[in-house]
């Protein structure tokens, strides 16, 4: 353990702790560029210069191990003299463009030129013009404003997987780029907007539109995929301006993907501000007490177990509640929120949790995909992923298709047999299993979400069991949902009572005129055509599927515009906080639920959303805790049966259009365009 | 003495021989009046009047929508909104000033890091309706236009003293 004194204070670190780390430790700022706590050293910044008594030369902390017997400087003469230094050699060629430079207000060389800048230049000649690259329609480049950090580089290159950016040329003639032109094919670029210390990488759809002081931060919890990353909305008046991380070292550590930072401008287009009815085959417009009329009038000679709901994925948890409450209320048992048919054991809390975490993938050794590309389902659990394959001693098997991942993998083959042999330990994967010291499993929705996906959970059940995944301590066995209210949903009961159809079952009742009322709570990605001749009451934000075919719309909030408790996959319980109103007449989803309860005369036993969550937390106590995923306890769960053979394929045919707010968006339609269908072969810069 | 002295000059109207002697000089004197509105009086270069929003020689507008004047206002006068414009660069699509929640500071054109807004030399723009003082873009930029020739002698005139 090293002890070394920085400015005057002695401290004592673990070994292989850096100068900077140290001064960190003990609350004393460094400035840097360069150095980033998750990326490799590279100390090409020189901004962390530090005077080091009996050294020739300022040191560079970030790169300088931490030795017994150094005394270190901070704020010494020399040490801000070199500082000083670097800083009017980074801005002989750094424009001065701050006024138009996104990167203005929340700017490290800004912040930093305040502290070590030189009230005028010295320098007469020309500046650099580094000509801008061209990385997709996400990252805007103003290379010429680059201090040749590389970040963006090592971000890339360890994190993101995709080595595809690098630096030409050296010393004044060195640029940062792709090396052919082309968008930079990640699901995790935008990252590199938030790492940029200047305003080289900043945010295309974000461009020009606002400054960061006159944004308001909200502190909120992403809802587009299932892992639930920690988000920051920045709004301005009624408007989402963007959507930045939050550091969340459990969940998403400091990274989100891009659906998740760019997805935000659908948030205004395609948005149900009004309720509708449905008028001599067109929906109309209506206010709130004609549509609440109209389906309480459909209601009126309809037996509870004529009528059923399904959750969408994107709904809250206390929405789910209230539905569930209000279904219970007029006597149906018919509800699910497994829109794609998952076969999920919603009574066993571990055959449907992210068992292992988020954060403890890193402490796995070998891992089996089965039918499922994290890399587009749950891309913050492929980082991780990553994470520990960089690591070394860490092995990635995949039974399922294949898709391009950021890591390296066993290919096991597509055969869903395959499950069966691992778990009767006649497949050779069997035994890398048994050996690992911790190996874990992975079942996407593409193997539970089939016809035989009972068979399918209790085989994966089997191979956890055989291969020693299961023990005080560790769980092995993980579910990858894609939906981030599917947990929320099983959580909160939102599955079929006694005797309840499920989402097949429901929407068999609904076309053979079984079920003449359906209430769809954000439901999209359900087969609309089998609703038959039902009466469909749409609950939700955006005028996707399920608005088109609803006889009656009910104008809800976005995730951005309402308290909600979501649940992750790990079965975290985090809150979402509104950041906007909802727009026009478009209510909070439970108070709509609480509203129309007393038009029929059965008023749900709530009135504020204290209430709401007070009730959810008192059927489910998991709902009275936040951000603490407690452990499962194991049983048998899953159908044991017969696995039929067509191949498992991932339920993300395109990472950018999962959702009614994605398919709302025109910059996730510009990178489906690019990314999914063909465009990054067909449109590269050698392209003309 | 004194009741003698009084005497002579009630009998001699001296008071009002000087008083009318007074007027008298003032007659030649030039007026320190000025017959406004035909006449105005001088005003300093760095007059804070009525906003306007200038141009380039060739015609661009100044302004690059980098939102310091918005921040700094006392007021919160000034709303802009922006975005790329088609060749690229950063232009305000609105630029309004509320002028009669308008302080006349001037933080606004000392923010100005292109001396887009300013505040001209004139002060004469009340209006028959309060709508009328909420100016717009087009409105900011016309004034420019008028009044370039004033502005752009005021600001070389100050140049010397920043």
């Amino acid at each position: 353990m090293p002890k070394l004194k920085i400015d005057g204070i002695d401290i004592e670190v673990p070994p292989g702790t850096t100068v900077l780390q140290a001064c960190e430790m003990l609350g004393v700022e460094v400035p840097r560029f360069c150095f980033h706590e998750r990326l490799e050293i590279a100390g090409n910044c020189r901004m962390c210069l530090v005077e080091q008594e009996k050294a020739p030369k300022p040191i560079a902390s970030c790169a300088m191990p931490a030795a017994d017997n150094m005394v270190i400087h901070t704020n010494s003469p020399r040490a801000r003299k070199a500082r000083q230094g670097v800083m009017e050699f980074l801005l002989i060629n750094h424009p001065l463009d701050c006024p138009i430079c996104d990167q203005g207000g929340e700017c490290d060389l800004q912040d930093q030129a305040m502290a070590y800048g030189f009230d005028r230049g010295r320098y007469r000649e020309n500046k650099r013009a580094v000509k801008d690259k061209e990385l997709g329609p996400l990252v805007k480049t103003i290379m010429t404003r680059c201090i040749h950090c590389t970040r963006c580089i090592r971000f890339a290159t360890e994190i993101a997987g995709v080595e595809e950016l690098g630096a030409t040329g050296r010393g004044e003639n060195m640029e940062v780029g792709t090396y052919v032109e082309k968008a930079l094919t990640s699901e995790l670029s935008g990252n590199i907007i938030d790492l940029c210390p200047v305003g080289a990488l900043t945010s295309k759809p974000y461009a020009f539109t606002a400054r960061s002081w006159e944004l308001r931060k909200t502190e909120s919890v992403d809802v587009l995929d299932a892992v639930g990353c920690s988000i920051r909305v920045d709004s301005r008046g009624p408007q989402v301006m963007r959507v930045l991380p939050r550091l969340n070292e459990a969940v998403n550590e400091e990274w989100i993907s891009d659906k998740t930072r760019f997805a935000y401008d659908g948030l205004t287009r395609q948005r149900l501000d009004r309720p509708y009815v449905r008028r001599d085959g067109k929906l109309a417009p209506a206010t709130w007490a004609e549509a609440f009329g109209e389906i309480a009038r459909r209601m009126e000679g309809l037996a509870g177990t004529q009528m059923a709901a399904i959750a969408g994925d994107l709904a809250d948890a206390e929405s789910m509640y209230a539905l569930r409450a209000l279904m219970d209320a007029l006597g149906s048992p018919n509800r699910d929120c497994r829109q794609d048919g998952a076969a999920i054991d919603p009574a066993v809390r571990a055959s449907y949790l992210f068992n292992t975490t988020i954060a403890g993938i890193e402490a796995a050794d070998v891992c089996l995909l089965v039918g499922t590309n994290p890399r587009w389902e749950a891309p913050l659990v492929n980082a991780r992923l990553r994470k520990r394959w960089r690591r070394g001693g860490f092995e990635a098997l995949r039974l399922g298709p294949e898709m391009p991942l950021t890591y390296d993998v066993t290919e096991l083959g597509n055969d869903p047999a395959a499950l069966g042999a691992i778990a009767d330990g006649s497949h050779a994967a069997a035994e890398r299993l048994k050996a690992a010291k911790a190996p874990m499993l992975i079942v996407g929705m593409g193997a539970l979400a089939r016809p035989d996906g009972a068979a399918v959970l209790a085989a994966a059940r089997r191979v956890a069991e055989a291969c020693g995944m299961v023990r005080d301590g560790w769980n092995g066995f993980n579910v990858l949902h894609t939906a981030a209210a599917r947990v929320g949903g099983l959580e909160a009961g939102f599955v079929p009572g006694a005797g309840g159809r499920d989402v097949a079952g429901i929407l068999g009742g609904a076309a053979s005129g079984e079920i003449g009322l359906v209430w769809l709570l954000g439901a999209d990605e359900i087969d609309m055509q089998r609703l038959g001749r039902a009466f469909v009451v749409y609950q939700g934000h955006h005028g996707d599927a399920g608005a088109h075919r609803a006889d009656v719309i009910l104008p809800g909030a976005a995730y951005t515009e309402k308290d909600g408790l979501y649940v992750n996959m790990e079965g975290r319980v985090q809150e979402g906080r509104r950041a906007v109103f909802p727009p026009g007449e478009a209510r909070e989803d439970w108070k709509i639920i609480r509203a129309f309860s007393a038009v029929i005369g059965r008023p749900l036993p709530f009135d504020d959303l204290a209430a709401v969550r007070a009730a959810l937390a008192a059927a489910a106590p998991l709902f009275a805790t936040r951000e603490t995923p407690a452990a499962a306890g194991w049983a048998a769960f899953g159908a044991p049966g017969p696995i039929a053979a067509h191949p498992f394929r991932s339920p993300v045919d395109d990472f950018y259009m999962t959702d009614a707010i994605c398919r709302a968006s025109i910059t996730m339609a510009e990178c489906s365009e690019l990314y999914v269908r063909g465009g990054v072969a067909a449109h590269t810069g050698t392209h003309g | 003495m004194s009741l003698l002295d009084r005497g002579a000059r009630a009998f001699f109207l001296s008071d009002l021989v000087s008083g009318m002697g007074l007027t008298l000089r003032y007659m030649f004197k030039t007026p320190v009046t000025i017959n406004y509105p035909y006449e105005k009086g001088p005003i300093s270069p760095r007059f804070r009047g009525e906003h306007a929003l200038r141009r380039y020689p060739s015609g661009e507008e100044r302004c690059i929508a980098c939102k310091l004047c918005e921040a700094i206002c006392p007021a919160l006068a000034i709303t802009i909104e922006a975005e790329p414009r088609d060749d690229g660069s950063r232009r305000t699509t609105r630029y309004d000033i509320d002028m009669t929640k308008c302080i006349y500071c001037g933080f606004c054109q000392e923010a100005c890091p292109v001396d887009a807004i300013v505040e001209g030399p004139n002060f004469e723009f009340s209006t028959e309706t309060r709508e009328e003082l909420f100016y717009n873009k087009d409105k900011l930029l016309a004034n420019g236009d008028r009044w370039e020739a004033e502005i752009a002698a005021n600001l070389a005139a100050d140049a010397p003293y920043r």
